[in-house]
């Protein structure tokens, strides 16, 4: 095997004269990201409100999903390829959406019945309709829970967008998949730091949002 | 419908790739395959285990580091394996360790990265969470340091490492799959092949394959995560 080169080393050259490529791979990684966390997010509202509102529909809710989140992402891909084709955009975005599904479902979840009982009580005793209880007093307080569902969400999902390339779609994972059949270290650790670095600053801005939406609580962990 | 004959065509395809011997031998065979997953998966595991278990245990009996336990699950979420097996390809072909087969360490390089952050957090978690009583009650009877945490914080930790053990080996047994785009065969070998082969019998079987792996081990150590806790809750629940 005479694969092994010359000592890697990380060619700066590289990076500066493919600048644009990597903005463009960076906007395609937060677009992917951005399209799937948006579905998984109204999926996973409607799901819990339907949780809530039949308790017993919650066990079998997430039970299907986190069947969902133990299949692996590459298994789901190849589940889908033969459905909607080998480079399609669906392939990729439902394989991620599934993933999120748990996560979302259960922070929502839990933060709605986090809400102590008395709160409710209260707010019944002021004269609220159940609904403004919900939308003014419940999902408010919940938002804490729910902001720290969907950074787990994105910043998971920013982690499997580097797969997507496998079916032919853009994003860091591009650089990865180059950097692997070239053997070439730079573009390799590009694609991965881009991916690591965008997961990070995608985190710090929902904690930010979360002290805007709820500035009465601290930001949860 | 036309659709629906498709569907029964393609089932029939994977059901004559699935019946075919030649499928079943050889290097490229299903049982040669799942032996070289599951082998790699199996090191990646245990060398997690050594690097990861003794720091955490200590860490948490200490008390000690709960912020690195937070910052070290949050970047493994981050860092994303197939660049991890990325990065490592070039350097690992350069540096020649070992003969092995190709793209062998990288992958498990970014295996025992991505299996030891759920395997620290959950045993610093086990250890540190402990119930305060029962370790004060330890040292009231006179135990020693290393007694309190062997005979009352170990055993209480217990299923909560068996659950960290869990989560990095599910996420390990889906990943490895991965190697096979630097060259180290694993049942992720008929994803690669087949994508590049635009062959979607061959692609499904790989991903069939990796799936029913991923959940055997989920509900494998499931349940002897659950006949770790049946013990010692029943223990604990007696003292009260």
């Amino acid at each position: 095997m005479t694969l092994a080169q010359e000592r890697p080393t990380i060619d700066f050259g590289w990076i500066a004269d493919n600048l644009d490529e990597i903005a463009e791979a960076t906007l395609d990684h937060l677009t992917l990201t951005a399209i799937a966390v948006t579905a998984g997010l109204v999926l996973s509202v409607a799901l819990s409100l339907v949780a809530l509102r039949w308790r017993g529909t919650y066990a079998p809710i997430t039970w299907f999903t986190g069947v969902l989140y133990t299949i692996p992402s590459i298994a789901l891909f190849t589940f889908l390829v033969p459905i909607f084709g080998l480079r399609s955009i669906l392939t990729a975005e439902i394989a991620l959406v599934s993933y999120t599904l748990l996560i979302l479902i259960r922070n929502i979840v839990a933060g709605i019945r986090g809400v102590p009982a008395g709160v409710v009580e209260a707010s019944r005793g002021l004269g609220m309709t159940t609904r403004r209880i919900f939308t003014d007093v419940q999902v408010p307080l919940a938002l804490p829970a729910i902001v720290a569902g969907v950074r787990v969400a994105a910043v998971t999902t920013i982690g499997l967008v580097t797969l997507t390339v496998l079916v032919g779609q853009g994003g860091y994972g591009v650089f990865i998949l180059r950097g692997i059949r070239r053997q070439f270290l730079t573009e390799a650790l590009v694609g991965t730091l881009g991916s690591v670095i965008l997961a990070v600053v995608v985190d710090t801005a929902l904690v930010r949002l979360q002290r805007v939406v709820s500035p009465w609580a601290r930001a949860g962990r | 419908m036309g659709e629906g004959r498709k569907v029964s065509e393609f089932f029939g395809q994977v059901v004559a790739w699935l019946t075919d011997p030649a499928n079943w031998s050889g290097s490229r065979g299903v049982p040669g395959l799942l032996r070289a997953h599951v082998g790699l998966t199996v090191a990646a595991l245990a060398a997690a285990c050594v690097l990861s278990l003794p720091l955490a245990v200590y860490l948490g009996h200490r008390h000690r580091g709960g912020l690195l336990a937070i910052s070290v699950v949050n970047i493994g979420r981050a860092l994303p394996s197939f660049g991890v097996i990325g990065v490592m390809f070039p350097i690992t072909l350069a540096f020649a360790l070992i003969r092995s087969p190709l793209g062998y360490w990288a992958t498990l390089v970014a295996m025992v990265v991505l299996a030891m952050p759920p395997m620290f957090v959950n045993a610093y978690t086990g250890v540190s969470a402990a119930d305060p009583a029962l370790v004060e009650a330890a040292r009231g009877m006179g135990m020693t340091e290393s007694q309190t945490l062997r005979r009352v914080e170990l055993p209480l930790a217990l299923p909560l490492v068996m659950a960290g053990i869990r989560t990095a080996a599910v996420a390990v047994v889906a990943t490895v799959t991965l190697g096979a785009w630097v060259g180290y065969n694993t049942l992720g070998t008929y994803i690669f092949v087949g994508f590049a082969q635009q062959d979607d019998v061959m692609v499904f079987v790989g991903g069939l394959a990796v799936a029913i792996l991923a959940v055997l081990t989920e509900v494998g150590l499931g349940g002897v995560e659950r006949m770790t806790a049946w013990g010692p809750a029943r223990r604990r629940r007696s003292v009260d």
